[in-house]
């Protein structure tokens, strides 16, 4: 026994200003993680362009587990677990290729179809009589519990039973639609290969930090503030083009008035974002012949609707982020309690001019490469965070900034944007979906 | 000036050293000012600007960078890290001395360093070098990390 295996005992963690200290440092609440809120969420895999043809396949994690990411011979995209039902052997470790019409265990040549269903066993006679067909290993590859292509975004629900899609997400699906039909043709492709981060920290801080406007003109000064400085020292007149890094790093300096401004918009089950009213990508340059492009798809008035649109950050509880202005996606992948490997993709919008996808590639790397100025200072706060938890006698973290008395987080709301309102309504959805099918079992 | 072979070696150890030794103003001095440092992130990337990488810096953000190192907000850098580069005798690609014109490739072992954490980068750096007013210039640098591809923690000085 554990101290940490009841629902009650997990659901003391949080409370409505603080959260303890052990939902980022704990080892058996990182395991208790992955075993409820990473099975009964709708977990983030890939992009359907990661696996364009029939065979194609992608390997990623969802929470812990390795899963696959294939393109059946139907068209549809299946997400299998990524162990051979015989001896556990894993079935692919290239992050991508092309498997053909069938998966092959390299172990004992077991074969798969890509639906996970069992295709052929060598010297099958071995098995007559012996009951094989009613073990789970003679089901095949197993599936995860449920899986939904969303305008070319694939998420999954590793528990057979659980809430529905529409359910899990509900209106926060505004900002995938918003950076979808930023493209003209209504469709994106990935780009690359995702920028890979590793931080010696909790994967939560990473998501928390996404909505936490009070830190860029402090944690980022040394970056964003010298740029600004360095500019200022180059006596451009006014009307010259910027560098290229002013308009992307300098912004962050914005004053606390801009961010407070900008808004907070939550959403239930822990999805919300910042950017309601404007963000720091509001000011970019226009992109010759793109605005063009999406009045001949979209008419004009939509084509401005879908433009004036700059949500910031928007994260889907729990573990990744979008930035729909920039078609820029970023996956925080748990390995351990105080290890996260971060992964950051970029997209093409299909049909729009070439110096979007440059645009977004630069963002990518001047914010968020682990060679990235702006990087550095991130992970040095995350790492101190981590290690500063394990002072004893003050074991709370505090998330009570612009709290309100009796927040329902079951109804969307807009806030002022320094509000910790987000941060509180993930730990709301991180207890809901932490002891959700404890207490199915427990009724049972 | 005539830039022969020994010329154009000696030119990268010196380099090497004044990133080692941390002598960022001489190191920006050498560069030619529509220069740019990229650092791939996928294995044998051709396009720096439509796809992602490590770095694609110009003289801007080269400055901005080298500036932060010693920033007094500069919470990244408290403490300092320390990096150490061992190299391979460069080879000479291509040396076009009629038009000032080369081009070198570099193996070399990277090490950076801070607090009690050290990493080891194996990295090939390919310098396009120009002969400009009688000084050897840095147009170009390209440098790829074998393990590319990996899940780096911070990189926050340079190969």
């Amino acid at each position: 026994m554990g101290r940490y295996d009841s629902p009650a005992a997990l659901a003391a963690l949080v409370q409505p200003h603080q959260v303890h200290r052990d939902i980022y440092t704990d080892q058996e609440v990182f395991q208790q993680e992955m075993k409820h809120l990473f099975a009964n969420a709708w977990v983030f895999v890939g992009h359907e362009s990661q696996t364009p043809n029939k065979g194609d396949y992608f390997s990623t994690h969802i929470g812990t587990q390795p899963v696959i990411q294939v393109r059946h011979s139907t068209g549809d995209i299946h997400v299998l677990l990524n162990r051979c039902p015989h001896k556990g052997t894993k079935i692919v470790i290239d992050r991508q290729g092309n498997t053909g019409k069938f998966f092959r265990c390299p172990y004992h040549a077991w074969s798969f179809k890509t639906d996970g269903c069992l295709l052929a066993i060598p010297l099958k006679k071995g098995y007559q009589n012996t009951g094989l067909e009613e073990t789970d290993s003679g089901k095949g590859m197993r599936s995860v519990g449920d899986v939904k292509n969303y305008r070319g975004f694939i998420f999954a629900r590793l528990a057979d039973e659980g809430m529905s899609f529409e359910e899990f997400f509900g209106k926060s699906l505004s900002s995938l639609d918003n950076m979808v039909d930023r493209s003209p043709a209504g469709r994106l492709e990935v780009v690359g290969p995702p920028l890979r981060y590793m931080h010696h920290c909790n994967w939560k801080m990473l998501v928390e930090n996404q909505t936490d406007t009070c830190h860029p003109m402090v944690a980022h000064e040394s970056s964003a503030g010298t740029a600004v400085k360095l500019y200022e020292e180059l006596g451009l007149p006014e009307d010259a083009p910027k560098p290229p890094a002013m308009e992307i790093i300098a912004p962050f300096m914005s004053p606390y008035e801009f961010f407070e401004g900008m808004g907070i918009r939550t959403w239930p089950n822990g999805h919300g974002h910042t950017g309601v009213n404007h963000s720091i990508h509001s000011d970019y340059a226009a992109i010759p012949g793109y605005f063009e492009a999406l009045c001949e798809s979209y008419g004009e008035e939509k084509a401005k609707a879908i433009l004036d649109e700059n949500r910031h950050n928007t994260v889907y509880f729990p573990n990744i982020m979008i930035k729909g202005p920039i078609q820029q996606l970023r996956v925080f992948i748990p390995i351990a309690a105080d290890r996260t490997v971060v992964e950051s993709y970029i997209y093409r919008l299909v049909d729009a001019p070439d110096e979007l996808t440059a645009r977004t590639a630069m963002y990518n790397r001047m914010i968020n490469a682990p060679t990235s100025i702006v990087g550095h200072d991130d992970l040095e706060m995350y790492e101190r965070a981590q290690e500063g938890l394990m002072v004893d006698g003050l074991e709370w973290v505090n998330i009570q900034r612009l709290i309100e008395e009796d927040e329902d987080f079951e109804v969307e709301a807009v806030e002022n944007g320094t509000t910790e309102r987000q941060m509180r309504n993930q730990f709301h959805a991180w207890v809901k979906f932490m002891t959700m099918c404890q207490k199915t079992e427990a009724a049972e | 000036m005539s830039v022969t072979r020994e010329t154009l070696i000696d030119f990268i150890y010196d380099e090497v050293r004044m990133l080692g030794e941390g002598r960022y103003t001489e190191w920006l001095d050498l560069w030619l000012p529509d220069g740019h440092y990229w650092m791939p992130l996928d294995y044998q990337q051709t396009d720096p600007i439509n796809q992602t990488s490590l770095m694609y810096e110009d003289m801007f953000m080269l400055k901005l960078r080298v500036e932060r190192l010693n920033g007094a907000r500069t919470f990244s850098q408290k403490p300092k890290s320390r990096c150490h580069h061992v190299i391979q005798r460069p080879f000479v690609d291509e040396m076009d001395t009629e038009a000032g014109r080369f081009v070198t490739t570099t193996f070399m072992h990277y090490v950076e360093t801070r607090l009690d954490e050290q990493q080891l980068l194996a990295v090939t750096a390919r310098h396009e070098l120009a002969l400009v007013e009688g000084r050897l210039r840095i147009a170009n640098k390209r440098v790829d990390i074998v393990n590319c591809d990996a899940a780096f923690r911070n990189i926050q000085l340079l190969p």
